[in-house]
């Protein structure tokens, strides 16, 4: 088992390095944003200076060097915009983000889990029906049309939310449902699809033959052996909570990481960018490895496959 | 099996049926959009501006109503339909041709190189993809083309992870080993042995991902970074209409609307697809 990990957090800390590269050369596949920053009537000698200052005349592989020795020390440089340091940009909007995601994902579980569960166990019922209904459509919503729907809806026509802004729970309720519709459709569809899967498997069967109560093996078998899959796909529906966050808060005019992205990109503030990715990559790694682990520590086949 | 037997086959079900005539619809008025369309979709008109459903001034019944500019609404619809479905099957073509690529790879050379580029998607994975998009066509800027090559080179991941796992049993198989015993090269094997086996799984992802490119690209087109704003795409027409929502809804409202049938449509087809083609992939998928 501690070969098994070892070998996991190594390659967690491997794809975090591939991100950094890969983030580091993509924003700067266009050049250097010397002339974003600076007047239009800037002098050729005043942005080669610039230039220097900001090291960007010094060779690529030099910039990444420096880059990522400073960054392992959680040094991603100043924001070229704020004039602050851009990780602390960065975790100063965290909280907010992390309260719109998590809210956006405790919606989605507590319509999802409801819905799949009766959806497996009576097929083809009214819940069935719904739930299957609620997958096709959270899926084919564009988020963001859904978000403006809302305020139109919500803030406009009965004016009973707030349009945008971050405070009390009453702020969360739109942008979490907005963001909340893709993984909802996910996750019913997911968990409904294992549980069928499960309750046709022998060990059900016997359950059933053994005389035990259908809620006994709904809760007791079927639910646990579903939640495998079904929490794999909870772990990649974070990072595409963020990612959609990133739009949502944009409509909602929300203070979280996802707005100060879109903000850096548009402003082609490397350093923001390059801290933001490289945070929402940590995250997502770490989530995904320790669900790894959890899951070796339930199934030791997992072991052996990796 | 013949294509009729097979559509025939297909539209047993009511469901995947009507998601196919959507489709079907959606195609045709993209296609013939410069016949259908009751007004020309760029002629501006001021004192027009805003104008609810069913006006009428005389030319005609702005049936959709009129956006900003005094634009029809619906004439732009069908304008953006263009836009909106070929971008959404180029840049499938972009990624399939990645991804599948890629997963012959993977799963055929489980070594060193396969497992390079396995880390690569769980990179790829790493990074919120919109994100991701964001940054490349900000740093390109906007145009149909970088548009298409963005969202093909960032939605490969799917393909490839499917692709390595079905080459992964695939080469184990007696006719792989036979190709290989007669002296079949390795591009030759992925090409003519492997490539064929795995189609319909490729298929079925790319029905999938043609309604997941269609969203990704309004979304982009949304935030002003997916293609200029002179190309009306149906991105382009919501976020053109955000503003003006609390007094004039239909601006904004059509187009998502539009957005959302023909997705509908196309997943409902791509499920069917799934189910007929290749029903094992549900669980691969997961």
């Amino acid at each position: 088992m501690a070969a098994f990990i070892a070998g996991r957090v190594l390659y967690a800390l491997g794809v975090v390095f591939g991100v950094s590269v890969a983030v580091f050369f993509l924003v700067r596949i266009g050049g250097d944003p010397s002339a974003l920053f600076l007047p239009p009537e800037t002098s050729v000698a005043e942005i080669a200076r610039f230039r220097t200052l900001m090291g960007f005349d010094r060779p690529l592989l030099v910039q990444y060097w420096d880059f990522i020795t400073d960054a392992l020390q959680g040094d991603f440089g100043r924001s070229l915009r704020y004039q602050q340091p851009a990780m602390q940009l960065v975790l100063e909007r965290v909280p907010a983000t992390l309260e719109l995601s998590g809210a956006a994902l405790l919606l989605s579980l507590v319509i999802a889990v409801p819905l799949a569960i009766l959806g497996a166990v009576h097929r083809g019922s009214i819940f069935d029906r719904l739930g299957l209904l609620v997958s096709l459509f959270g899926q084919s919503f564009p988020a963001f049309w859904l978000a403006i729907m809302l305020i139109l809806l919500f803030s406009e026509v009965w004016p009973v939310l707030p349009p945008s802004g971050r405070g009390g729970l009453r702020n969360l309720v739109l942008p979490a449902t907005a963001l909340a519709a893709y993984s909802t459709a996910i996750i019913t569809r997911l968990l409904r699809s294992s549980l069928i899967e499960v309750l046709s498997s022998d060990y059900v069967r016997t359950a059933r033959g053994k005389g035990l109560s259908e809620t006994a093996i709904v809760y007791g078998h079927a639910l646990r052996n579903a939640a495998i899959p079904t929490l794999t796909v909870i772990g990649l529906q974070v990072g595409a909570l963020l990612g959609g966050a990133v739009i949502t808060e944009e409509i909602f005019a929300y203070p979280g990481i996802g707005r100060l992205a879109i903000q850096s990109i548009t402003n082609r503030d490397f350093t923001v960018v390059q801290a933001f990715v490289v945070l929402t990559a940590v995250l997502i790694v770490s989530i995904n490895l320790t669900l790894d682990l959890v899951y070796a520590a339930l199934d030791p086949r997992l072991r052996r496959r990796h | 099996m013949s294509a009729l037997a097979f559509l025939r086959r297909f539209c047993r079900s009511w469901i995947a049926a009507t998601g196919l005539a959507v489709v079907v619809l959606v195609v045709f008025v993209a296609v013939f959009a410069p016949y259908l369309m009751p007004f020309n979709p760029d002629a501006q008109d001021i004192i027009l501006r805003l104008r609810p459903p069913g006006s009428n001034f005389g030319e005609g019944v702005h049936l959709l109503g009129t956006d900003a500019l005094g634009r029809d609404v619906l004439s732009r619809l069908m304008i953006s339909a263009r836009v909106s479905l070929l971008i959404g099957f180029a840049s499938v073509v972009v990624s399939g041709a990645i991804g599948v690529t890629l997963g012959l790879v993977m799963g055929y050379d489980d070594r060193w190189l396969g497992r390079g580029l396995m880390a690569l998607t769980d990179i790829q994975l790493a990074v919120p993809f919109l994100v991701l998009a964001l940054a490349v066509v900000a740093v390109l800027g906007p145009s149909l083309i970088n548009l298409i090559m963005v969202l093909g080179v960032t939605n490969w991941v799917q393909y490839a992870r499917v692709v390595r796992a079905e080459s992964l049993v695939l080469k184990n198989r007696e006719f792989v080993h036979a190709a290989r015993a007669l002296g079949a090269s390795t591009i030759r094997i992925l090409w003519r042995h492997l490539l064929p086996n795995v189609m319909s799984s490729v298929i079925v992802i790319s029905s999938l991902q043609v309604a997941k490119m269609i969203l990704l690209e309004s979304s982009l087109s949304f935030l002003g970074l997916g293609v200029p704003a002179s190309i009306p795409t149906w991105g382009v027409m919501i976020a053109d209409g955000r503003n003006y929502v609390a007094n004039a809804w239909w601006v904004a409202a059509t187009p998502g609307i539009a957005i959302f049938l023909t997705v509908i449509g196309i997943n409902l087809v791509g499920d069917r697809l799934r189910d007929l083609l290749d029903p094992k992939l549900r669980q691969v998928e997961t």
